[in-house]
């Protein structure tokens, strides 16, 4: 809802609905309390919707959800109070809160594949609210949850109420969810990070179906999300938050335009890295050639006719979304899944399909940065033997060599070798992890490193700073680098070359500006066109041009 | 539907099968006998007429493969063999024991599957809470406590110093319902304080296990009521934890009966097993072994039909 | 402002090393430290039984079944040996031989297990069904089927126990480890060229010792039980050995008289049993418990 649509809704009731005042909120760990929202204030009007962003751990989903005066499990709110439409949630009785959740204010959660029970039917899911708080009969739910389906564009909306959550894919369900909040017509919805565990494609679906939800129906909303694109197009205000305290809050154009506190104009600088240094000329024999590859996982066939290469010294970025088999194409190079036709040339020379057939050589050649560095590092091992491992395995080193050379390894990443080298992975923050998990590939000096979506799990910030950090490294060693990712942004930022990749299949591949300039291939024209613009408008510009070539039949299946 | 039929049709076979292989272990096991069976059976003393008739009673003479096909056949059609030690026809002696030892371990269960239930259902709703921290203690301490300490405890206080039940449980095959009831007091209540112990713990960590889950809170989330919650959302995807902790134990109780049948000196299977093993009379001990085992197998294998009879993803395929 | 410094980095660990473990044990619950008591107790007069006990293991000292508190302190058993010294006796026997078997358990399960997760693959199917036959037969059953087969020495219970409570370490080493294998750092040490003893020893076993070490606490006390169990039915630990189990059944006939002389050495299993159980709880609870929920 934008400031241009806000008059449509001219006449509708616009008065306070919630008022959080010095709002604290603490929880458990470590057998000790710890403030994780400290003194936040939120002013909320009928028919608005605000946006709460920051980064993990800004405390942003414990502020959503306290509106409906909830804490979770370990959590309690110590401070402030919360009014809803007059009621004091902070004094009022569990019973009181019980008849307003789900009735005034509706939540609609991250997952909703765990937050629907999987024994009941969705219409069913759909109708318990109605009848628990009195307002209408099963009958008249189940009439009214038909034609919410139908309004947001369900398939056979008669009919999908009717299946169990496991039955309905992930980018429908999360739509039911959001006509289950609606059930009561509340006056307030809290979403979740709604959009976050969706593909990019199916994600614009599901906000407008959001959007034009809160408009028809002139709820209140509060939108929480890491991602300043999406709420850009949501949210009238936008509310910044770190560390459990508001940085800033201002109206949504003004505040993507003008933001006036340090924090958020790093945020907002943050999609605007560029790779440095064009890539060197290439080589005659690539250093990596995939060719003509299919792999299967038991009787499914994953990978058909998989044809590409990597140069020295290039960056190829592998897109598409989930199922695509961009991951499985890595795991086809590193040899964990054999190819059934075609094989993997490194430098020219045929490597084993099998990762164990590989000699210790061919694997020194062939590194590998996973997207979780949570789980890609021996939480049982401290860094010097994580880092260390490779030296001493493939290259034989020990003693002073291979302590020189591991503090060598933690300059190139940036980490301080004698505040780190003799702690445990538990004591490191996420990026500094995965800063961990470049020196182990380094570590092996190899050519060729394959990214699997390394900043995919970091904070934006952050995640620039690895990209930043890999970028120089490929300048200063000369690195070729296959780039897994969904997130074209990244793509934008960092590839020389571009693949992009749907249901097994190469659906175009060439130079970045080539793939990021028109003619398009249909599929990347609706990959590019879904990706979230911080423009406010640009929601409300793609609907019109897939409209204006009748197009939404492509992205509303 | 079709794959529930499919999984409900490779567990079966996979029963039959393990029974099979179970049947196969237990006869291959009396083979292993270090030197003769007839031998061992009979001690260093026997004389070598002796063993060589208990070689040809017991078939010996013949292949092994023969005798197995000839012991299972017999087992499949009732007839379990002799007993070595009095000459009786094992199915026999079998019968009205298992009965006994159902009987009993039926008695434990009625009254601790529900009792077991109601107690893990309150702890796991009102965790943390002092109730909840009592009952931790108390079961950890009832559940690391051997059985015949429970049951001596008992017949020290409920037949020797109240005298309000017999501490030998002694029926017979004429005895009546309420008698055998009366009789079996002690027993069933030796196994039901130890296996309402284990039932609940497991009942509390499935509850808590599932209370934990997302759609629980988007439950309270819609307002739905705590008791509906239970009701409606916890209880229908608590079933299949809930069987498996039953059946579970079922198995428990039917194993734990043989130590407090012999406490009790009760005509049960376990009674049978344990002089049958004293005696070294193989036949009986094989027989015996055979029938605890298929019971548990049975056991197991409902646990798994029933948790796969109740899943709602399995119910309603895609 | 380097990108680093906007993320909140964690706490260094807290400082280790014995004055850590003390302030953990003033911490621990009454339960876990009447438990650590309790074994330490234990494990105090089974190490040094030969000092401890008045007579000798199997000394006919006095008449059969004198009184309590008269020249003997807990009376004679049903052959006129003295009771203190058979339960002393039978701490060191019962102990020893659970705690022998534990440790087979572990080592032919634990390893077992952990290969069965990081090989996968025909070696993990082989295993586990065998596991699943074997423990189709409910153990008690099955041990005393192959005692009678083997003969009930020392040896054989230990061997027979042990290889039938290594199916339940299995279960729980492979489960724990399947947690672990599927994560990348394993993936990566694969990738690596490490062989299996590498995986197995420095990848995934650090990570798996805290459910381990629990199991270990609760597999000895089901351990203990069955052995006790089994010397009760007279199939376990053989005369003139002392052993808990046995002395409940040789003295048991004094019950009916109201004594409760032949309830101590039930007493002396079920005490030690709760104090391991005690014990693990509070470790299982703290192992788990670390989790941050944010």
């Amino acid at each position: 809802m934008n400031t241009d649509t806000v008059d449509t809704t001219v006449g509708a009731d616009n008065s306070l609905l919630l008022e959080m005042r010095g709002l604290c909120i603490e929880g458990f760990s470590d057998e000790e309390w710890h403030q994780i929202v400290k003194d936040v204030d939120i002013t909320l009007h009928r028919g608005r919707m605000l946006g709460l962003i920051g980064e993990s751990g800004a405390g942003k989903s414990t502020i959503g959800i306290a509106a409906m005066g909830y804490a979770k499990p370990g959590c309690r709110i110590n401070g402030g109070r919360i009014v809803f439409d007059g009621v004091d949630l902070t004094a009022a009785s569990e019973e009181e809160k019980r008849r307003l959740r789900g009735a005034k204010i509706a939540y609609v959660a991250q997952s909703a594949a765990a937050a629907f029970n999987p024994a009941h039917k969705l219409i069913d899911q759909f109708a318990e609210a109605v009848t628990e708080h009195g307002i209408g009969s099963r009958d008249d739910a189940y009439a009214d949850a038909k034609d919410l389906y139908a309004r947001i564009k369900m398939p056979d909306p008669d009919g999908i109420g009717f299946r169990y959550p496991h039955q309905v894919s992930g980018g429908q369900l999360q739509r039911a969810m959001t006509a289950m909040a609606l059930s009561c017509r509340p006056d307030l919805l809290i979403f979740d990070e709604p959009t976050t565990a969706l593909d990019v494609t199916t994600q614009i679906e599901v906000l407008v179906t959001m959007r034009d939800i809160v408009e028809q129906f002139n709820c209140a909303a509060i939108y929480i999300t890491h991602d300043l694109a999406v709420v850009a197009q949501m949210a009238d205000n936008i509310m910044v938050l770190r560390h459990g305290e508001t940085v800033e809050e201002a109206e949504t154009r003004r505040m993507l335009s003008a933001p006036q506190a340090d924090y958020t104009k790093s945020l907002w600088a943050v999609r605007s890295f560029r790779k440095q240094h064009p890539a060197p000329p290439p080589e005659d024999t690539p250093l990596i050639k995939v060719d003509n590859v299919t792999a299967a996982y038991g009787p499914v066939t994953v990978l058909h006719e998989v044809d590409f290469a990597i140069h020295r010294g290039h960056t190829v970025a592998v897109v598409g979304e989930s199922g695509s088999g961009k991951s499985t194409a890595a795991r086809v190079i590193t040899g964990l899944l054999p190819p059934q036709t075609g094989a993997i040339y490194y430098d020219g020379a045929k490597y084993p399909g099998n990762y164990r057939k590989r000699s210790k050589e061919q694997l020194r050649h062939v590194q590998m940065i996973y997207q979780m560095a949570d789980t890609a590092v021996n939480p049982r091992q401290k860094i010097r033997d994580i880092v260390g491992r490779p030296l001493s395995f493939y290259l034989g080193m020990d003693g002073d060599e291979k302590e020189r050379r591991l503090r060598e390894l933690m300059d190139m990443i940036e980490l301080d070798p004698n505040k780190f080298l003799d702690r445990l992975p538990a004591e490191l923050s996420g990026g500094q992890k995965q800063r961990i998990c470049i020196a182990r590939a380094l570590a092996a000096e190899p050519a060729f490193i394959i990214c699997d979506e390394v900043t995919s799990a970091l904070d934006q910030l952050v995640a620039e700073g690895i990209l930043k950090l890999l970028d120089r490294l490929q300048r200063e060693l000369n690195l070729a680098y296959m780039f897994i990712t969904h997130d074209l942004a990244t793509v934008n930022a960092i590839a020389d070359e571009v693949i992009v990749m749907l249901q097994g299949r190469i659906v175009e591949q060439g130079a970045k500006h080539e793939i990021f300039s028109p003619p398009h291939h249909q599929y990347t024209e609706l990959l590019l066109s879904s990706v979230p613009e911080m423009d406010p408008d640009w929601m409300d510009n793609v609907l019109a041009q897939r409209r204006a070539k009748g197009g939404m039949a492509a992205a509303g299946n | 539907m079709k794959d529930i039929f499919i999984m409900l049709a490779q567990r079966l076979s996979l029963g039959v099968v393990t029974l099979f292989v179970v049947s196969l272990i237990i006869f291959l096991g009396v083979s292993l006998l270090p030197g003769d069976a007839a031998q061992a059976m009979l001690g260093q003393s026997a004389t070598p007429d002796t063993v060589a008739a208990l070689r040809a009673r017991m078939g010996l003479d013949q292949p092994g493969y023969i005798r197995y096909f000839t012991w299972l056949g017999g087992i499949l059609q009732g007839d379990f063999g002799v007993s070595i030690a009095n000459d009786r026809e094992i199915s026999d002696l079998l019968g009205w024991r298992f009965a006994n030892t159902l009987f009993l371990a039926l008695l434990a269960a009625v009254v601790s599957v529900p009792l077991a239930l109601t107690l893990g259902i309150l702890a796991a709703l009102y965790r943390n809470s002092v109730y909840d921290r009592a009952v931790n203690v108390i079961t950890l301490s009832s559940i690391s406590t051997p059985e015949f300490f429970v049951a001596y405890i008992l017949i020290l206080v409920f037949a020797v110093q109240l005298g309000w039940f017999p501490s030998l449980a002694n029926v017979g095959p004429d005895t009546l319902f309420f008698e055998r009831v009366y009789a079996c007091v002690l027993p069933a209540a030796t196994l039901t304080l130890v296996v309402v112990a284990h039932m609940m713990r497991m009942t509390r960590a499935a509850i808590i296990n599932l209370l934990a889950s997302p759609y629980i809170e988007m439950a309270a989330l819609k307002g739905i009521p705590r008791r509906h919650i239970i009701v409606r959302h916890a209880l229908p995807n608590a079933w299949a934890p809930i069987i498996n902790v039953i059946v579970i134990n079922l198995a428990y109780l039917i194993v734990g009966v043989v130590v407090v049948e012999v406490v009790f000196v009760y005509p049960g299977l376990g009674q049978l097993l344990v002089d049958s093993v004293q005696r070294r009379d193989l036949p009986v001990v094989q027989a015996c072994s055979l029938v605890f085992a298929a019971t548990y197998v049975l056991l197991n294998l409902s646990a798994d039909i029933l948790s796969i009879l109740t899943n709602p993803r399995l119910l309603h395929p895609k | 402002m380097t990108s680093e410094d906007l993320e909140t980095e964690p706490r260094p660990a807290k400082p280790g090393g014995g004055a850590a473990a003390w302030r953990e044990l003033k911490k621990a619950p009454l339960t876990a430290q009447f438990g650590l008591v309790v074994i330490a107790f234990y494990l105090f007069v089974a190490l040094f039984a030969q000092y401890l006990a008045p007579h000798g293991e199997s000394e006919i000292v006095g008449a059969e079944f004198e009184p309590r508190f008269g020249e003997f302190f807990l009376g004679t058993d049903n052959l006129g040996r003295d009771m203190l010294t058979r339960l002393i006796y039978g701490a060191q026997n019962t102990i020893g031989i659970a705690l022998a078997t534990t440790v087979l358990a572990f080592m032919l399960g634990g390893v077992v297990g952990i290969m069965a997760a990081v090989l996968g693959g025909w070696f993990d199917q082989f295993a586990s069904r065998l596991v699943d036959v074997l423990m189709a037969i409910p153990a008690l059953i099955f041990a005393m089927l192959l005692l009678t087969i083997f003969g009930t020495g020392w040896l054989t219970l230990i061997t027979v126990i042990g290889v039938l409570d290594s199916t339940r370490v299995y279960r729980i080493a492979r489960a724990v480890s399947i947690n672990v294998v599927v994560m990348d750092f394993i993936e990566a040490a694969r990738l690596r060229g490490e062989g299996v003893p590498w995986i197995t020893v420095r990848e995934v076993l650090p990570n798996i010792m805290p459910p381990l070490v629990a199991e270990f606490g609760l597999r000895f006390c089901f351990v203990f039980l069955t052995i006790s169990a089994l010397s009760f039915l007279g199939l376990g630990i053989q005369p003139p050995d002392a052993d808990w189990g046995s002395m409940v059944r040789d003295n048991a006939t004094l019950i009916t008289y109201g004594d409760i002389n032949p309830l101590l050495p039930a007493a002396a299993i079920a005490l030690l049993t709760i104090g391991v159980n005690f014990v693990v709880d509070w470790f299982l609870h703290k192992t788990s418990g670390l989790k941050d929920e944010h």
